[in-house]
């Protein structure tokens, strides 16, 4: 049943608006505090090299220093994955890629932080590394760490495989004998970086008395809480962190990379610390996302049925144990309803920068392997690559890839948009090629807590606890007032600190306009509980009598009694008479998050002399259940695309021999650029997430997978040749031509 | 190192400061004027963040010396409309959602009012081109290039 | 370090000559990245941009003279400089983003001795001539004269350029500048090519200078390219003679920007699409 919305589906400003084009707003590096000191890390300019020791004396004699650390400061943690970030954030005994932190000076000014930096000794061992993940996979390979491989691999592979999965149903192989055709291919794709403009920066207050203050630019400040608590040894009840306006995160900002850091540093010299990471330290020490090695095979009858489907996954995810690969071996086949299929996935160690989410994280290499096989295969066979992937659609009722029966999805709405859509039919231009993908999110639910206090003059205040990444405060105001039944501007939402409302997990996994939003409905609904035994308790009518309708309370009936609907701002009035305050709250860890689908549609033009790939026109088509702000929607179906070109024509992480990265700028990580890209065609579909009141799913991250793979296949078509290979750079594409 | 004294003009206010021979305007802003709004992205100039314009010419904060201030005349994003009187440009931006984390958003204001400035009537492609040097990873341009040139057709005086 | 704004220019060739330590800081958008980023640690920038006719562009024997600190965006916003010499001007537009054409300066482009260089290739084309101030006096040298290899000029101790002179041009002439790069913006050119042309009433080209950037150790002037220009009108024969010429020429590096064989390849290509601009621009019609 289709609902009727008031508020949801407008494009109400930004509550956060009028700050960010001022100049108020404070992001991570924007705050100071008066004594504070300024912090510098010393990192390593090796890829694997013991570190013998470190002399900190000069620096610590050099006036206005104040404190000076190194792994030696830390004391060992019990959970293993939070040893794993520590040392992350600070390397203990062996430095594992360049960059990787090994010492930090806070003094009184930049200047003298960065002298110290200088007077720091540090006597290196230079071990051998290992860069990319099929060499780090092979035995004999330099183990990063031991004893550490997962358990049901044999001797095969190198002790950096740190984890296996397998997924899927039937027996592919009988799959492939069924089929008319069968093609096999192995990908390449580069390790790419988040590339969020606002570099890591915090403040950190910490007392010998164990308690702290923390303001930092982040995705999860509950998680910084706890991460940082289990590090420094101190009570979560007593670190509080306020998480500052974030420049973007990209799930590159789920975890710390620094805050253990300054709150170290602040501990030792007993002031306020703010460290700030420079845009070289982000490239070379904050978390790229996996490279990734891939062989993928399907096997498809002459009309276009997939008879048959295998994804063997390798990731590379940096200098510690992880596990992402899981997601990408769940993710490849998922558009699709298969009797046999199979994805496995390993995840492996190398000497790089240890890996975090980025967008979706793990599913776009995976859908780019996919994707670009069905392709191939579509064109030899001759089919339209849209009506063949209509025909192997999932729906609902299909049994995924990956294990679960699909409930209501929008995969197939999807592609029947973009087949309908003029883009699909226009005429190409010389040398231009059309690339079609499939693109899929599972999108996360998880732990959240609202808080929602109704004020004496009908307005609404609301504390969440997922800073607000792209407009989430606008979203989730809009929800409280379509509950609440009130105006939009009634409502304020703000992102509260660890103190001032419960745990919340991180902003990622296109989670929080899901989860936020149950919670938020949910403690709407216990306001208005509260609210219709006020009405009650008024009228002098049992509560049960009371119903909540259009934002007022009203008798169910006339034989409740006859009173005229008394209204939020009424209700509020008078409250501070009928029992005081009224609030509601909700707690709690919804999970039917409604996993969603895209279809991405674009031209590209390729210059045959040079190589050079042009993006001509884009359409990106996109389930997202419900668009509360549609206009925030199109922002993340347009942003997911282009992050995805990016990645898909020119961005990577470039090592030397010596294990160095040699781009750690944004002047040779090449992200897009506005004179890049044409207009983005975001084009919405809305089939309700039957798991959340208004129907929504998570939106964020879907539309980074499908880029990949319909770039690469405007480019196939665009030049008669496959690339196997991402980036597609210019001198890639030109030595193939 | 001793400090330098250097007088100028933030804003239309006439201001003084000290600033360390190698300190860059970027950090005088921010650290020493308490004008946070122009950000550092990268500190250098590969991302826009920190635009300011000098004497009306659109620069990268981060790539000039707070002692080459003196005597000149300093535009940032705090100088530009009011919580009042909100500039074209900006009300332009948040009216088509043209930000999401909104770190990039000083510099692109800052940069396409320059743009607007020498060129009131822009096209598509020469908005693109001017800001390409300011990097936004939020929003794919889209929406900033829509605001940018609405706001340009309103400031014109034309109907949008 | 120590910051000081020199008054003329033999008061910044005096401080020049006082140490080694010293850099000039005109745009700065060079000298600044460095000592962010590469450890550059001068112990005295000279701010020359106060210097009386350093930021100015005048009329010279129907030529212009650009003053050493003289903005790239000053120099888009000059209509009959950008009439005379159009590819110098893009050459030296392309240079950064919008921000650091508010800064950047031909002469510093030059004088930061990049082989990839955007405006250095267009002004050899264009045959510019450095006018030079040191401690012996003043002299002029033509630009192609002045390079000497990565991050290297034959400028001496304590010499700095005051200007750039780019000389008058006969009637059917034309100039253009080409790089590539793989985005559109916000790279270093990973091979790029000026040319400029003079053609005769006949559409037939009578002089030709071609030169690459991005291809060898400095911008290389390839004079057998522009033999093969000479004398055409530009046909596909000239046009493969010209980018064999230039292929032959290169002696590029492997790097993170694209790999020898790219740039050999594509320095061809943008040679030849810049000669048929130029050519265009000349009034040469095929």
């Amino acid at each position: 049943m289709k609902q009727e919305f008031k508020v949801l589906g407008t494009r109400p400003i930004r509550p956060d608006g009028l700050d960010k084009v001022t100049g108020k707003a404070m992001f991570g590096a924007d705050k100071s505090v008066t004594g504070m000191l300024h912090a510098r890390i010393l990192r390593s300019p090796h890829a694997h090299a013991e570190i013998v020791s470190i002399d900190t004396s000069k620096a610590e004699a050099l006036a206005g220093v104040k404190a000076v650390i190194t792994g030696d400061d830390f004391a060992d943690v019990e959970n293993r994955w939070s040893r794993y970030t520590m040392q992350n954030c600070m390397a203990q005994g062996r430095a594992l890629y360049d960059g990787h932190a090994v010492a930090a000076v806070a003094a009184v000014s930049k200047t003298i932080a960065a002298e110290a930096l200088k007077l720091i000794e540090v006597e290196y061992k230079v071990l051998s590394h290992v860069m990319d993940v099929d060499e780090a996979m092979a035995p004999g390979a330099p183990v990063l760490h031991e004893g550490v491989k997962a358990r049901k691999l044999g001797d095969d592979v190198s002790g950096n495989t740190v984890g296996y999965y397998s997924f899927g149903h039937g027996d592919p192989e009988k799959g492939f004998a069924a089929a008319d055709e069968v093609i096999e291919r192995t990908f390449k794709t580069a390790a790419v970086h988040q590339g969020y403009i606002e570099p890591h920066a915090c403040l950190a207050d910490l007392g010998s008395d164990g308690k702290g203050e923390l303001w930092c630019s982040t995705q999860g400040h509950y998680m910084v809480r706890e991460v940082c608590a289990e590090i420094l040894h101190i009570d979560a009840s007593q670190l509080r962190v306020t998480a500052s306006e974030i420049g973007g995160g990209f799930g590159g900002k789920t975890t710390v990379f620094i805050e253990p850091v300054a709150l170290k540093l602040s501990q030792k010299a007993g002031k306020p610390v703010k460290l700030v990471m420079s845009r070289e330290d982000v490239f070379r020490a904050s978390g790229p996302t996996m490279s990734a090695s891939m062989d993928v095979k399907i096997g498809m009858s002459k009309d276009g049925k997939i008879t048959g489907a295998h994804a063997k996954l390798r990731y590379q995810g940096g200098a510690f144990p992880y596990q992402m690969v899981m997601m990408g071996a769940m993710s490849a086949f998922a558009a699709y309803d298969l009797e046999h299929v199979q994805a496995e996935g390993w995840d492996v160690m190398t000497n790089r920068p240890k890996m975090i989410s980025y967008r979706a994280p793990g599913a776009p290499m995976a859908v780019y392997a996919v994707e670009s096989v069905m392709d191939e295969l579509c064109q030899k066979l001759e089919l339209d690559p849209i009506d063949t992937r209509l025909l192997n659609a999932a729906k609902e009722g299909t049994k995924s890839s990956y294990g679960p029966t699909f409930k209501a999805i929008g995969l197939v709405e999807a592609l029947e948009a973009a087949k309908a859509h003029p883009h699909y039919s226009a005429p190409l231009a010389p040398n231009t090629g059309r690339g079609v993908s499939c693109g899929f999110w599972f999108n996360f639910g998880g732990q959240v807590s609202v808080s929602m206090a109704i004020n004496a003059d009908g307005t609404v205040n609301l504390i969440e606890g997922n800073p607000d990444i792209g407009g989430s405060r606008a979203s989730i105001s809009m929800m409280a007032a379509e509950a609440l039944g009130i105006e939009f501007d009634r409502v304020r939402t703000i992102v509260g600190d660890t103190a001032s409302v419960g745990f919340s997990d991180v902003t990622d996994g296109s989670r929080v306009t899901f989860a936020v939003g149950i919670a938020t409905i949910n403690a709407a609904k216990a306001a208005i509980k509260e609210m219709c035994q006020r009405a009650a308790k008024i009228w002098e009518i049992d509560a049960e009598a009371v119903e909540w309708v259009d934002g007022a309370a009203q008798p169910t009936g006339h034989n409740a009694g006859n009173f005229p609907p008394m209204s939020l701002a009424e209700i509020a009035a008078t409250s501070g008479k009928t029992g005081g305050p009224i609030a509601g709250h909700h707690e709690g860890a919804p999970d039917k998050a409604g996993v969603s689908f895209g279809v991405h549609l674009v031209d590209v033009e390729v210059d045959p002399e040079t190589g050079f790939t042009a993006i001509k026109r884009y359409t990106a088509f996109q389930d997202v259940g419900k668009a509360i702000h549609p206009a925030y929607v199109e922002g993340q179906i347009q942003g997911g695309a282009v992050q995805g070109i990016g990645w898909a024509l020119n961005e990577e992480y470039i090592y030397g021999e010596d294990g160095r990265l040699q781009n750690a700028g944004f002047l040779d990580y090449r992200i897009p650029v506005a004179s890049d890209l044409p207009m983005i065609e975001p084009v919405i579909i809305e089939v309700p997430n039957p798991g959340h009141p208004f129907g929504v799913r998570g939106c964020g991250e879907t539309a980074i997978v499908p880029p990949l793979a319909a770039v690469a296949n405007g480019v196939a078509q665009a030049i008669g040749v496959r690339m196997f290979a991402l980036p597609m750079s210019p001198p890639k594409i030109l030595k193939a031509l | 190192m001793s400090k330098i004294h250097v007088t100028t003009n933030v804003n239309g206010d006439s201001v003084e400061f000290l600033c360390e021979p190698d300190e860059v305007l970027l950090d005088v802003l921010r650290d020493r004027l308490n004008l946070t709004g122009a950000k550092e992205g990268c500190g250098t100039g590969d991302c826009g963040a920190c635009s300011v314009t000098i004497d009306g010419r659109l620069v990268a904060s981060c790539l000039v010396l707070g002692a080459e201030a003196e005597g000149r005349v300093i535009e940032t994003v705090e100088g530009i409309g009011s919580a009042k009187d909100l500039h074209p440009l900006q009300r332009h931006l948040l009216e088509h959602a043209a930000l999401q984390c909104g770190v990039c958003t000083p510099g692109i204001i800052v940069a396409a009012k320059a743009l607007l400035a020498e060129n009131p009537d822009p096209t598509e492609e020469e908005a693109r081109y001017w800001l390409a040097g300011n990097l936004c990873r939020c929003t794919g341009y889209d929406k900033i290039i829509r605001a940018v040139l609405s706001a340009a057709t309103e400031m014109r005086g034309e109907n949008a | 370090m120590r910051y000081v704004v020199a008054k003329d220019s033999r008061e910044a060739v005096a401080l020049l000559n006082t140490g080694e330590g010293a850099r000039l800081l005109s745009g700065g958008t060079d000298v600044l990245v460095q000592m962010k980023l590469s450890g550059v640690a001068p112990d005295m920038l000279i701010d020359i941009k106060r210097i009386d006719g350093f930021n100015t562009i005048s009329a010279e024997d129907s030529g212009f003279r650009i003053g050493a600190t003289v903005s790239g965006a000053k120099m888009g916003a000059h209509p009959a400089l950008k009439t005379l010499w159009p590819g110098v001007v893009e050459a030296v537009e392309l240079i950064g983003s919008t921000q650091v054409q508010g800064r950047a300066t031909m002469a510093g482009n030059l004088c930061n001795g990049s082989p990839a260089a955007d405006s250095v290739p267009a002004m050899i084309a264009a045959e510019a001539v450095a006018r030079i101030e040191g401690p012996d006096g003043t002299r002029d040298v033509p630009i192609a004269a002045l390079l000497k290899g990565p991050g290297k000029t034959h400028l001496a101790k304590a010499e700095l350029i005051s200007s750039i002179f780019l000389p008058a041009r006969a009637a059917r002439a034309g100039d253009a500048y080409l790089r590539f790069i793989p985005r559109t913006e916000m790279d270093i050119a990973v091979a790029s090519a000026g040319v400029s042309l003079e053609v005769d009433e006949n559409s037939v080209v009578t002089k030709a200078v071609v030169a690459l950037g991005a291809v060898a150790p400095t911008v290389v002037s390839v004079p057998e390219a522009a033999a093969a220009l000479i004398g055409t009108k530009l046909d596909a024969a000239a046009l493969e003679a010209c980018a064999k010429a230039c292929t032959a020429a290169c002696n590029p590096i492997d790097d993170k920007r694209g790999t020898a064989e790219f740039r050999t390849k594509v320095a061809g290509v943008m040679a030849t699409r810049a000669a048929k601009i130029a050519y265009a621009r000349a009034g040469g019609q095929q």
